[in-house]
């Protein structure tokens, strides 16, 4: 009989709704539990890790010395999200990702919801992110995030927050599908008792997406990457192989007359659509970072001239910034006429000056974070903190307010996780990804990451975080 | 196919062959080195240092010529570029590059290959054996040409694989049978030799075939004909030139003419060369301009190619 750590009183967890009591949607999973041994589980947990490490799906870590090539921790028990809870979530997400387009478009072009007064034109001008060379420029479907992955946690309530949007280079689907694909070498058996929806095909519809991005027929694409020590740089080569398209380097392309080619043993190819995955400011020396080594210079002029897609396009990250992450609800009520479906975290802006005094007031329950920040850096978590680092913080806060948002400190929920003498939880979170071309998709599920140090709310893999497979069970057919 | 793939998956079959013959040639070393009334058993230990041109090297290192040193520094010394360890690290390396352009399998047995050896490292040749650490390391490379052959679409990807496999082994057997020769010197027929040339038979896989195709007493003549101009022994001069001469043409597109062009001529030399033509140039002298032209031959390709201009 496997030991059950329960979760602590007052959170929200995936599993039990009440100390012993399994939820619904657990329940098939929680009969086939109570059967195995933990030695079958380390057994199998053993058999993952081999299997992870031969397959080299790794990631690496940036100013780790010792192996820069890590595994992140892959948990066996998955997340699982009942249909009628995923219909919902689904519809937010869509409806969230659909408005950050609009809204892209409308910054680069009439800028209506500046003029309308809902939105500060400083906040998108000043930011860093926003890109004066795309004002005016037109996209084929008007689409600018192709591919976003929005962040979501769940509250002690049980509703979904929306954490932050990707949708610049988002990262972790690879993980997705190779979680999934664990899982089912490990317990097949566990397949055959549940009917969980399939994510395998996303390479085939990001495929499609990518192939529609653009007005040629029969497009040339390929997948661009900063290079194999890049952190995700398992994923480009993952992605690329599977959607049966080039991985390219900076130094394989070049352009010529306006147009991009690819240098083949064949001679220059044409390159249409680029899926790349270097930051804005790196993709031609020409029009940003000139020692950038990873881009192609004369790659923005050819974008301009319209002779090649990039996916996700430029300048994107001015929708995804902290600092516009407060107004998303107002977007999908100005752009669309609805009201959002999934709630944003309650957001104190420390640039206004009423609400840097509260945040000062309140340092020690909440957290604060730089508004172009990423990736768990640079943020105070107020009540994990000491005396002196709130201190500390206090006065990089006081001294530049602007680079600041503050949020009360949201509880994660929790699922449990393997550990070695039983199941314990551990707090999660869910990325699911979202394809826009000319209709906006998502694979059921997404990407649960999981802060695998007891009590921690730090989920990301760059500071020791985990994953699990992330089941969207179908509806039972009628 | 970009030519930075062509140029990853070409160097990663050679680093690979590469480390494979390098095996071989320890085989014989180590072999050799066992038997006591050899009067030039310093100098068999130091072919293979002779073969790869890394005496002074090694003498920089470990100042005298003993078997145990030659086996580590061959076998797994970060120093050595030319060690098994460096080339099965580079060919590793190499494959991480173009993973999406390589099956799951071949990756995974170059990956798992990398994970075994640097365990190996850890405890050291010794703990392993010498013989039992050199037969994993043909497995190994058997496996990976396993694994291509069995996995790999037959496009360029494959093809480059080939090519890089076939100009290292043309190099390589040139390089084993031309230490060897001089070692060897032409006569002699005592019990040694016998060894000797045994020895070298086995390091390039070829004592069966010698059996099958001479069936008679070991000569240094059927040895260098074997393993120059015989087409039925897949490790000689002219079984590596005939593959290139069938995967260069096969390669899309129209570029690398003077490659295509290099590799025929070469071929011809070999389809319709004679021993006795061979041994009338000189063994070392044939085998010399030989090598010249295989690496003149692979500066052609890396231009046409692989080089990112």
């Amino acid at each position: 009989m496997i030991k059950v750590t329960t979760p602590p009183a007052g959170g929200f967890d995936e599993m039990f709704g009440a100390p012993g009591r399994v939820r619904e949607q657990y329940a098939a999973y929680w009969r086939w539990l109570e059967g195995v041994s933990m030695d079958t589980i380390e057994r199998k947990r053993k058999e993952a890790d081999l299997l992870f490490h031969r397959v080299g799906i790794t990631f690496n870590v940036y100013g780790a010395e010792e192996g820069t090539e890590r595994l992140i921790p892959f948990d066996s028990l998955p997340r699982i999200i009942p249909a009628a809870e995923w219909q919902a979530l689904e519809q937010g997400i869509l409806q969230r990702v659909e408005a950050l387009n609009l809204f892209l478009h409308d910054i680069y072009h009439d800028q209506a919801i500046l003029k309308s007064g809902r939105i500060p034109a400083d906040q998108v001008f000043a930011n860093a992110q926003y890109q004066p060379c795309m004002q005016g420029l037109d996209l084929p479907n008007d689409i600018y995030a192709h591919i976003a992955g929005v962040d979501l946690i769940r509250n002690n309530d049980g509703d979904y927050y929306v954490l932050e949007d990707n949708l610049r280079t988002p990262s972790g689907v690879s993980y997705m599908i190779e979680n999934r694909r664990m899982l089912m070498r490990l317990y097949p058996e566990l397949f055959a008792k549940h009917r969980v929806a399939p994510v395998d095909h996303y390479p085939a519809l990001l495929h499609e997406m990518l192939a529609q991005s653009c007005h040629v027929a029969n497009p040339c694409v390929v997948v661009l990457t900063p290079g194999r020590y890049n952190s995700a740089y398992f994923e480009h080569a993952f992605l690329a192989r599977q959607m049966g398209v080039e991985l390219v380097e900076g130094a394989d392309l070049f352009t010529k007359g306006g147009f991009v080619y690819m240098r083949t043993t064949a001679g220059p190819q044409r390159v249409d659509v680029i899926y790349r995955r270097i930051d804005d400011a790196y993709l031609d020396p020409l029009a940003f970072e000139p020692d950038s080594m990873l881009g192609v210079p004369g790659l923005m002029s050819a974008y301009r001239e319209g002779n090649v897609v990039l996916a996700n396009a430029v300048g994107t990250g001015v929708a995804d910034d902290k600092s516009i992450y407060p107004y998303v609800p107002d977007m999908i009520r100005f752009y669309l006429g609805q009201e959002p479906v999934l709630k944003n975290v309650p957001t104190w802006q420390c640039r206004k000056s009423d609400d840097l005094g509260h945040v000062l007031d309140r340092l020690h329950e909440l957290v604060v974070k730089e508004v172009h920040g990423a990736g768990g850096y640079g943020m105070l978590i107020g009540p994990a903190s000491t005396r002196e680092q709130i201190e500390q913080f206090r006065k990089q806060l006081v001294a530049h307010p602007e680079n600041y948002i503050a949020q009360p400190t949201l509880s994660l929920s929790s699922c449990p996780v393997f550990v070695e003498e039983g199941i314990a939880p551990r707090h999660i979170d869910l990325r699911p990804f979202v394809l826009s071309g000319r209709e906006v998709r998502l694979v059921p599920g997404g990407l649960t990451r999981v802060a695998m140090k007891e009590g921690s709310l730090v989920v990301n893999s760059s500071q020791g975080g985990g994953t699990k497979d992330t089941w969207v069970l179908e509806a039972p057919s009628c | 196919m970009l030519s930075r793939t062509a140029s990853e998956l070409y160097w990663m079959s050679r680093h690979l062959e590469r480390a494979e013959n390098i095996a071989r040639m320890l085989d014989v070393a180590w072999n050799l080195s066992l038997i006591p009334f050899s009067e030039t058993v310093n100098e068999e230990v130091a072919a293979p240092l002779k073969i790869t041109g890394s005496l002074e090297r090694y003498i920089e290192k470990y100042d005298t010529v003993q078997v145990n040193n030659v086996l580590h520094f061959f076998a797994l010394d970060e120093d050595n570029p030319g060690s098994i360890y460096c080339c099965i690290r580079q060919a590793r390396e190499n494959a991480h590059a173009v993973r999406g352009k390589i099956t799951s399998e071949i990756w995974e047995s170059i990956n798992t290959t990398w994970i075994e050896l640097q365990n190996i490292r850890r405890y050291g040749l010794i703990a392993m054996g010498a013989s039992a650490f050199l037969d994993w390391v043909k497995e190994r490379s058997h496996l990976f040409r396993g694994a291509t052959y069995g996995t790999i679409i037959r496009n360029d990807a494959f093809r480059f694989i080939r090519i890089g496999t076939f100009i290292e082994r043309a190099d390589n057997t040139a390089r084993i049978l031309d230490v060897k020769h001089q070692i060897q010197g032409p006569k002699g027929n005592s019990a040694v030799d016998y060894y000797r040339w045994n020895a070298l038979l086995r390091s390039v896989g070829a004592f069966e075939a010698y059996r099958e195709l001479y069936s008679d007493r070991i000569t240094h003549e059927h040895v260098a004909e074997m393993l120059i101009l015989r087409a039925e022994v897949p490790r000689s001069l002219r079984s590596c030139m005939e593959m290139l001469c069938e995967l260069l043409p096969a390669v899309e597109g129209d570029s690398g003419l003077d490659a295509k062009r290099l590799a025929a001529v070469l071929y011809a030399r070999l389809q319709y060369g004679d021993i006795d033509h061979v041994f009338a140039i000189g063994l070392h002298e044939y085998l010399t301009d030989f090598l010249r032209r295989v690496n003149e031959l692979a500066d052609t390709i890396q231009s046409a190619y692989l080089e990112v201009i």
